[in-house]
């Protein structure tokens, strides 16, 4: 008996019953096209968020006022009104490796020009430097300077969208834009950077020197938080350590008291926010495994189903000179086929559907490789392992028996 | 030892339940080879399992049984398998095919579970031979819903063909079968037996048994008689007859 002669007596039995053959395969293709579309979907987040992190700039080590760590207080992103100005100018003065510093004060505000208005979320108050930490480049037009820090004048640089809300198709270069009424001149428009992964928009976005930012628009001393970079990436933790002892010192913090700030460098925030995305991946492959185990249920069902109809077509084979494991070979392989072939076409139509969810959605998604192998060996083991009670009940029948079945 | 079959008080005894039922109880005989065997007797006579155990389907209880001059009574369900695909043949009363399949892919089916390798073409001809054996060379790609019950047989006898058997067994071929396709049927026997094959059938029809050369009739599960056919009827002819008889009452044109 040649395991080629078994595997053409599986399949021509397939082919016998191609209907259930199909229905069958069904559940296994669900299952899979399921799991490839989650863990592309999962995937494609987590791959969003590396980018976004990259784009934080390069070598950046940012500074929170208050303390997000578990126990300490917890007042939110820069709710603690607890860092100043002259904190970002300490860390720029006296740590030898930070080449840029950026303090940084949020609001929102109305923002009005010839009789159009938009009101955005994203007023951002920062140095000169920021935009080469943030490694943003501008569209047109220009950055402001130090003198402008200094003199708090009343320039902006402005996102893509409010570009577009407010001048049209005009150039927004030299226009006045009012800023809770107060009129700034517009000097540079950055390049667009689309959507993030909660879905905001990144170009709603005005930036102002900081100086003229708290001077005219948010007021108070307050900073949000403090945009640093590094040198050196290898320095970039001995860097930070330095800045938690300088701010220290600065805010007079005892010994055993906690900080009144937080700081992160890139990389930890990179580990925060990929933790979060493979859990979420991870969820999802979860829950369509869910499908893919019905489906091989299915299988069972419906091979324990063939066996009892098939009785006597095993009680022929038998009688003419198949062996029990011939029999058992011949069902093993027949679910194999079925959730291995179920396992394909599952493939294409979960990367076809991860495709289509991305297009409507607008959710990136990312095909691994290695997620099709999985799920196409653990359709196929699922198949056998399903497959196996019913195929090793088909081969113990009695020939006799098998035979006399009606 | 020139018999092919040698059975030596062969007994077989099943355990249902509370009582055992003795359904063959020391049956010793012969069978040579080309001969044409029909085993008679009213059912619970022990003729099913007494075929059972001649078919190496099933193990007799006591007692020793030789096929081709060898012992099989003690041999484990794989190598019963391996004597049944290599030695025998069935023909069964409800043709046993598979459904939705070839006539010539129910032929090749036994070389399948053949130890021998054979080449896909080489199966193809071999089981095109034995479909024209039994005349269904035209029938071959035709499945067994498209077949008479006549052409079905032929198909199972052709099945059991294919492994040049050293016995064919029929367990009630023509049971299902009318008078004139059951006499087409044995004349397709008749006809494998001239070519010296070895052919055992069983059953309860005195006519049928008439066919054959040899008649042992079983009761209560011993050999009550075992006589050579005296009048013994040749197909051929009597396909002839029962034509002739029916366009005289005009079934047929």
């Amino acid at each position: 008996m040649k395991l080629g002669n078994t595997i053409t007596i599986s399949f021509r039995a397939l082919r016998r019953n191609k209907m259930r053959s199909i229905l069958t395969a069904l559940g296994i293709i669900i299952g899979v096209a399921a799991v490839i579309a989650m863990v592309s979907i999962g995937n494609g987040a987590k791959f969003q968020m590396e980018s976004q992190i990259a784009s934080l700039g390069d070598n950046v080590i940012l500074v929170f006022a208050g303390n997000w760590s578990p126990g300490g207080v917890r007042s939110g992103w820069g709710g603690a009104g607890t860092l100043k100005v002259e904190d970002a100018l300490a860390i720029k003065r006296e740590i030898p490796t930070v080449t840029a510093v950026s303090p940084e004060v949020r609001g929102n505000a109305q923002l009005t020009s010839a009789g159009e208005n938009w009101s955005t979320g994203n007023l951002l108050g920062e140095s000169a430097d920021y935009l080469d930490i943030r490694q943003w480049p501008l569209a047109q037009g220009a950055a402001f300077t130090e003198q402008d820090i200094r003199t708090s004048s009343k320039v902006a640089i402005i996102g893509q969208t409010i570009a577009t809300q407010l001048y049209g198709d005009e150039c927004p270069l030299g226009k006045i834009l009012r800023i809770k009424n107060v009129p700034f001149l517009v000097t540079g428009v950055l390049t667009p950077k689309g959507l993030n992964l909660m879905g905001q928009d990144q170009d709603d976005i005005v930036v102002l020197p900081y100086t003229s930012a708290m001077k005219r628009v948010t007021g108070g001393t307050n900073l949000r938080g403090i945009n640093v970079q590094g040198a050196k990436q290898s320095d970039l933790a001995a860097t930070k350590d330095q800045i938690v002892s300088l701010l220290r010192q600065r805010h007079r913090i005892g010994p055993q008291k906690e900080d009144d700030f937080t700081v992160r460098t890139q990389e930890e925030i990179a580990k925060v926010a990929t933790a979060q995305t493979d859990v979420m991946t991870a969820l999802l492959g979860a829950i369509a495994s869910v499908s893919l185990l019905v489906g091989g249920i299915g299988i069972m069902n419906i091979m324990l189903v063939s066996v009892t109809e098939r009785t006597r077509e095993i009680g022929i084979r038998m009688a003419v000179g198949a062996h029990g494991k011939d029999i058992l070979l011949q069902f093993l392989i027949e679910a194999a086929a079925l959730s291995s072939t179920g396992g394909v076409i599952g493939i294409i139509l979960g990367i076809a559907a991860s495709k289509t969810v991305s297009g409507i959605t607008g959710w990136p998604s990312l095909i691994s490789v290695s997620s099709i192998m999985l799920s196409f060996l653990v359709s196929s083991a699922v198949g056998i392992f399903f497959g196996f009670y019913p195929a090793r009940k088909a081969a113990q029948l009695d020939p006799i028996e098998a035979l006399r079945f009606e | 030892m020139s018999a092919v079959i040698h059975l030596e008080e062969i007994h077989r005894i099943y355990h249902t339940g509370e009582v055992d039922v003795h359904a063959v109880r020391g049956v010793s005989l012969e069978v040579e080879k080309g001969e044409f065997v029909a085993l008679m007797g009213a059912s619970g006579s022990g003729k099913s399992t007494l075929m059972n155990i001649l078919g190496c389907l099933d193990r007799p209880t006591k007692g020793r049984y030789l096929l081709d001059g060898k012992d099989v009574s003690g041999l484990g369900r794989n190598e019963l398998a391996d004597i049944r695909n290599q030695k025998l043949g069935f023909v069964f009363q409800n043709f046993n095919l598979l459904s939705r399949t070839s006539a010539l892919e129910n032929v090749e089916l036994p070389l399948f579970y053949s130890k021998k390798p054979l080449h896909d073409r080489d199966a193809k001809e071999m089981a095109e031979d034995a479909l024209r054996l039994v005349g269904l060379e035209g029938r071959v790609g035709h499945h067994p819903s498209q077949l008479s019950g006549g052409q079905q047989q032929r198909v199972a006898i052709a099945r059991a063909l294919i492994n040049r058997p050293e016995v064919v067994f029929a367990d009630e071929a023509t049971g299902n079968l009318d008078s004139r396709t059951s006499i087409e049927i044995m004349e397709v026997f008749q006809k494998l037996n001239e070519q010296g094959i070895t052919i055992v059938i069983v059953t309860h029809e005195l006519d049928i048994a008439k066919y054959a050369k040899r008649n042992i009739v079983l009761r209560d599960g011993r050999v009550l008689s075992d006589e050579p056919v005296t009048e013994r009827l040749d197909a051929v002819e009597e396909l002839k007859k029962l034509i002739e008889a029916q366009q005289a009452v005009q079934l047929e044109p």
